[in-house]
This record gives C-alpha cells, structure tokens and sequence, in this order.
C-alpha cells in the first residue's frame, strides 16, 4: 500500500504530504460530494412516487426492456473504460485510443437512447410540468444524462490530447481520472434503474 | 522502436505496480455484472418472487455497486485514503436521505 502511495505521488509528478496525487483525492471529493447531488434528486424522487393526482403514470410509460437494453449499454461502456485504461497502463496508446472512442460510442448510444425515451414519454403526455412524477423523473435522469454527456466529451479530449501529446508524462493517469468519473455515472444509473424503473410504484392517490 | 518498447515497459510496469486486474478480470466482472443485471430484469416479471421483489432488487443493486467501485474504480487495490472519502460522503448522502424520507413518512403504509 505504501508502495502504491509513494508510486502514484511520483508518476504526477510532485510530492504530496498525503503522498497521493492531489488530482486524484480531488476526484474521489468531488464523486462524494456528488453522492449527496444525486442522493437528493433520487430522494425526492422516492418522496413523490405515488403521489401524482393525474397521469400518465410509471407503469403507463415505463418500457423496460427498452431500460435495461440502456443498462446493459451502459455496463459495457464501463468494461470498455477500464480496457482503455490497462492499455494505456502497459502503453498501448492505439489500443487505449480504440477503447476510449468505443467507451464514447456506448455513451452516445446511451444518451441517444435516453433521448428517444423522453421524446415517446412526452408524446404520452408526460413533461416536466405534468405532475409530480413527470417532475422528479425528468430531473432525476436528466441530469443523470448531462452527466453522461460530459463524460462523452471528457473521453473525446483524452482521445484528442492524446495525439497532440497533451496526456503529460503519464498518459494514464488523467484515464484514470476520468475513468473513475464514468465509472460514478454508470453506478448511479445502477441506483435509478433498480429505484425508479424496477421498484414497482404504488397505486394512484 | 526503442523509445515504443521502452514506454511499454514502462507501461507494464506500472501495470504490477498499482496491483490493478487484469483485462481478463475485468471481463469476468463485466460477465457477472450482465448476469446480475439479467437476474434483475427476471426478477421483476416472476410473479413467484413478488413478495420478495424490493429486498432481492436492493441486494442486486448493492452486488453491482460494490463490483465497480471495488474493482472497475480499483478501491480494492487502491490507498485506503480514497475508500475513506468516498465512503464518508455515500455514508452521509445515505443517512441524510433517510432521515428525510422516514420524517416525511414515506416508509409508513
């Protein structure tokens, strides 16, 4: 372990009194300052199930295996980033390059995916302003989705910076950062799917 | 060449260094995480697993969770340092969140 800590501290670069990349303890921060960000939406979320006075309701609009078509997408977008990374790891930048625009493509995929979702929702009649589930849902997963979209274009820098030799001395560790910022985004999706989409919703008030 | 064997060297090296899988493990993590996301689809429409539907659906999710986070994130192999963040603020996020959701009732009936 301390082995590792002092081996991290060197390949930034700089010495840290942690002896761990700051970099890297910012992002593991800022991922749990997140938790409380998408704790809150799914939380009020759970507050308003079953509340609504008028529909559509979930389980009038809700296509799961649609959903879980977009998790297993998801999922494997995860497999391909931390191929990206062990490629980059053992310096096989073509085959790092190759991973990075495939995890970016699953991303699309699963944003584009999501986007035809709200698109048939809202020709059922559901919007932001419908009621209270349409609220809390297109907040929740919206979100949800602007994060994965940053995470795209976190993907497409590292694929361009890593031809202009932008990557620094360890071309590595900034996959390693975003990498760890994707991976966040596919475990809160893990979350959502099981809470909104798969626990059933009690009956109309 | 040189300067391509070198980088790779050096590559491989720090691959044993930071003690991360393998491709060939994260493969298999990625299998078992699509199986258990399988189990979770199936679940859902088994009418025989009705009653216990919620809790095997939370013991899926928390199975998935904890595979990436351990594994795909490397807090397995990592310092303990990052694990104590990260677990800190899901701790907090998760106790301020029920406290919310048990004041408002929501658990009740």
């Amino acid at each position: 372990m301390a082995e590792t800590k002092v081996h991290e501290a060197h390949v930034t670069g700089h010495e840290t009194s942690t002896g761990l990349p700051s970099t890297k303890l910012a992002m593991w921060l800022f991922l749990a300052s997140d938790c409380l960000f998408f704790g809150a939406l799914i939380s009020t979320y759970v507050l308003y199930r079953g509340t609504s006075k008028v529909g559509p309701y979930p389980a009038d609009v809700f296509d799961i295996p649609y959903t879980s078509v977009s998790s297993f997408v998801l999922l494997a977008s995860s497999l391909t980033m931390v191929l990206a990374l062990s490629a980059f790891q053992r310096g096989d930048m073509p085959r790092g390059r190759l991973w990075l625009v495939a995890t970016a493509m699953l991303g699309l995929t699963f944003v584009g995916g999501q986007a035809y979702e709200f698109t048939a929702f809202f020709r059922e009649g559901l919007s932001l302003q419908t009621n209270l589930f349409g609220s809390s849902f297109f907040v929740l997963t919206g979100f949800h989705g602007a994060h994965v979209a940053i995470g795209i274009l976190m993907l497409l820098s590292l694929v361009s910076f890593s031809y202009t030799g932008k990557l620094g001395e360890d071309p590595s560790f900034p996959v390693e950062l975003v990498g760890l910022y994707w991976h966040f985004v596919d475990i809160v999706w893990i979350v959502i799917f099981t809470v909104v989409y798969l626990i059933p919703t009690p009956s109309p008030a | 060449m040189v300067k391509t064997e070198e980088r790779e060297g050096r590559g491989a090296d720090r691959q044993r260094h930071t003690g991360h899988p393998s491709p060939r493990e994260y493969v298999r993590i990625a299998i078992i995480l699509a199986v258990v996301t399988g189990m979770e689809v199936g679940v859902y429409y088994m009418d025989a697993a009705r009653d216990y539907l919620v809790p095997l659906l939370f013991l899926f999710s928390i199975v998935k969770f904890s595979l990436v986070v351990m594994w795909f994130m490397h807090l397995k192999f990592d310092s303990r340092t990052y694990s104590r963040l990260f677990v800190m603020g899901l701790a907090f996020a998760v106790t301020l969140y029920l406290i919310v959701l048990l004041t408002f009732r929501v658990f009740v009936g």
